[in-house]
């Protein structure tokens, strides 16, 4: 349950949403996209969206790392996990979410070895700890976890730590944006930009998306009037007609992003030619690979790999609402089949993932701080 | 895995200057500065932590309202567990655990 009192900056807030109101063109009807999870999560926990008029729609974006990882790459990690001698390290997020034959918990519950690691660098220590074993941490992330990962790698080849492997699922965000933006069922007006990718990647990289698909974005931070601002500013921008890349998150993230972090990925990192995602279809040059530089250290390089490919559960429509056609709701399975509880679909299992999001606060329908402002 | 939990630097590691230990509610920690090399940290700063690496340095008025975020989003347990576990700390107080039940 949340009030405007208990924000920061109150007052500043019933302005922003004044401002909104205000700045939205009543004939027009806007589509702005958050392409981040974690904002799709602030935006349903603090009932953002009664805030907004309803010509002001916000479309939840591909940004959870959990949601858009297809289902045969967790069945082609777990794959490996059977081998003798053998830890299956990842993080919290991943251990409840549903392969063919079950999540990595369940794995765990038929005696495989599966462990929680909170770090990359601690999967290494796993390895260092249990020389007799082999460690494979099973790697998921946009680039906010990516740089760790990287440097965990140089580090294990520093070491010349040969039990230690990572099975990499990262993910990069612009061609996600790009392939939404190709994509012909959708249309939209902006972007509020990630918050926490920037920091490592910076604002440059979103230029093209103000420049060739004139389409306005602002980075933004995950406070309610962070939110509200980003809002504000690309409403500003439509109302002039303008289509440029902003940060209002400038308190965090430097418009050139982080070169260390930028630095450990190049090193270690190359481009996929292609990589699947969970409702996108292929995506070219959108997921990184470990070079070969570092293929001892690489599972895909070291093992044979399955190579699976997994269709959704046909009733689940994770694809829709992960490129934002279908709201979580619209579901066939949404609330019955599909719960936090018993998930089917990923984007029910990570707290960022739109479904629990939706489910826990807009489904439960809590008291939102737009209607306990206006009681 | 995409919280970004702030911690104050409150050591570093004498021999290794990559290795600093922070406190994040109470809780103290090793995390990883090799991704501040260009602009590392020193004690008393506040950093942005992810999956146990310090991502970026923000001023103590920002780490106070990004704890406020968390708490917000119900999130500062899911911080603590998270910085609790750093350094398989969990992980090895359950071995441990496990250990002298048997």
């Amino acid at each position: 349950m949340k009030y405007v009192d208990e924000f920061r900056a109150p007052e500043l807030i019933t302005k922003a949403g004044e401002e909104i109101r205000k700045l939205a063109d009543p004939r027009r009807h806007y589509r702005i996209m958050e392409v981040c999870g974690g904002h799709s999560h602030a935006i349903y926990r603090f009932g953002l969206k009664d805030l907004l008029p309803a010509n002001v729609e916000l479309i939840h974006g591909p940004g959870c790392p959990v949601c858009v990882l297809p289902m045969g790459r967790i069945d082609d990690g777990l794959s490996l996990a059977a081998q003798p001698d053998f830890i299956f390290a990842a993080f919290g997020d991943m251990m409840r979410v549903p392969g063919t034959h079950g999540s990595p918990l369940e794995y765990k519950a038929r005696g495989m070895d599966v462990r929680i690691v909170y770090s990359p660098a601690d999967a290494l220590k796993l390895a260092r700890n249990n020389p007799e074993k082999h460690v494979m941490f099973f790697a998921i992330g946009f680039e906010t976890t990516a740089p760790s990962t990287a440097l965990t790698l140089l580090r294990a080849k520093t070491e010349g730590l040969r039990n230690f492997s990572v099975f990499c699922n990262h993910v990069t965000i612009i061609p996600a944006i790009r392939a939404i933006l190709d994509s012909p069922d959708m249309r939209l007006d902006g972007f509020v930009g990630p918050g926490h990718v920037s920091t490592v990647i910076g604002c440059r990289p979103y230029e093209w998306i103000a420049k060739d698909a004139g389409k306005p974005v602002v980075v933004a931070g995950f406070e309610p009037l962070d939110i509200l601002q980003s809002i504000v500013m690309l409403l500003r921008q439509l109302r002039k007609g303008e289509s440029k890349v902003e940060n209002q998150y400038r308190r965090v993230v430097p418009w050139e992003g982080n070169r260390s972090a930028l630095q450990a990925m190049a090193e270690a990192f190359e481009l996929r030619p292609y990589f699947e995602w969970r409702g996108l279809g292929f995506i070219s040059q959108s997921a990184l690979k470990i070079r070969s530089s570092y293929a001892e250290w690489d599972a895909e390089q070291r093992f044979a790999v399955p190579g699976v490919r997994v269709t959704d559960p046909k009733a689940a429509q994770c694809g829709e609402v992960l490129k934002g056609v279908l709201k979580p709701a619209q579901c066939k399975l949404f609330g019955r089949e599909c719960t936090p509880e018993q998930p089917v679909g990923a984007l029910m299992v990570s707290s960022e993932g739109s479904c629990a999001a939706y489910f826990n606060y807009e489904h439960r329908k809590p008291v939102t701080i737009a209607n306990a402002a206006t009681n | 895995m995409c919280l970004a939990i702030p911690g104050k630097i409150v050591e570093v590691d004498p021999q290794n200057a990559l290795q600093a230990v922070v406190e994040v509610v109470g809780v103290r920690r090793k995390i990883d500065l090799g991704l501040l090399q260009d602009d590392p940290p020193v004690v008393g700063d506040w950093v942005l932590i992810h999956v146990g690496f310090a991502m970026s340095k923000i001023s103590e008025a920002d780490a106070r309202d990004q704890m406020q975020t968390l708490t917000m989003l119900g999130e500062t347990e899911a911080a603590a567990q998270e910085v609790r576990g750093y350094g398989l700390e969990e992980e090895e107080s359950d071995s441990l655990r496990q250990r002298s039940k048997t």
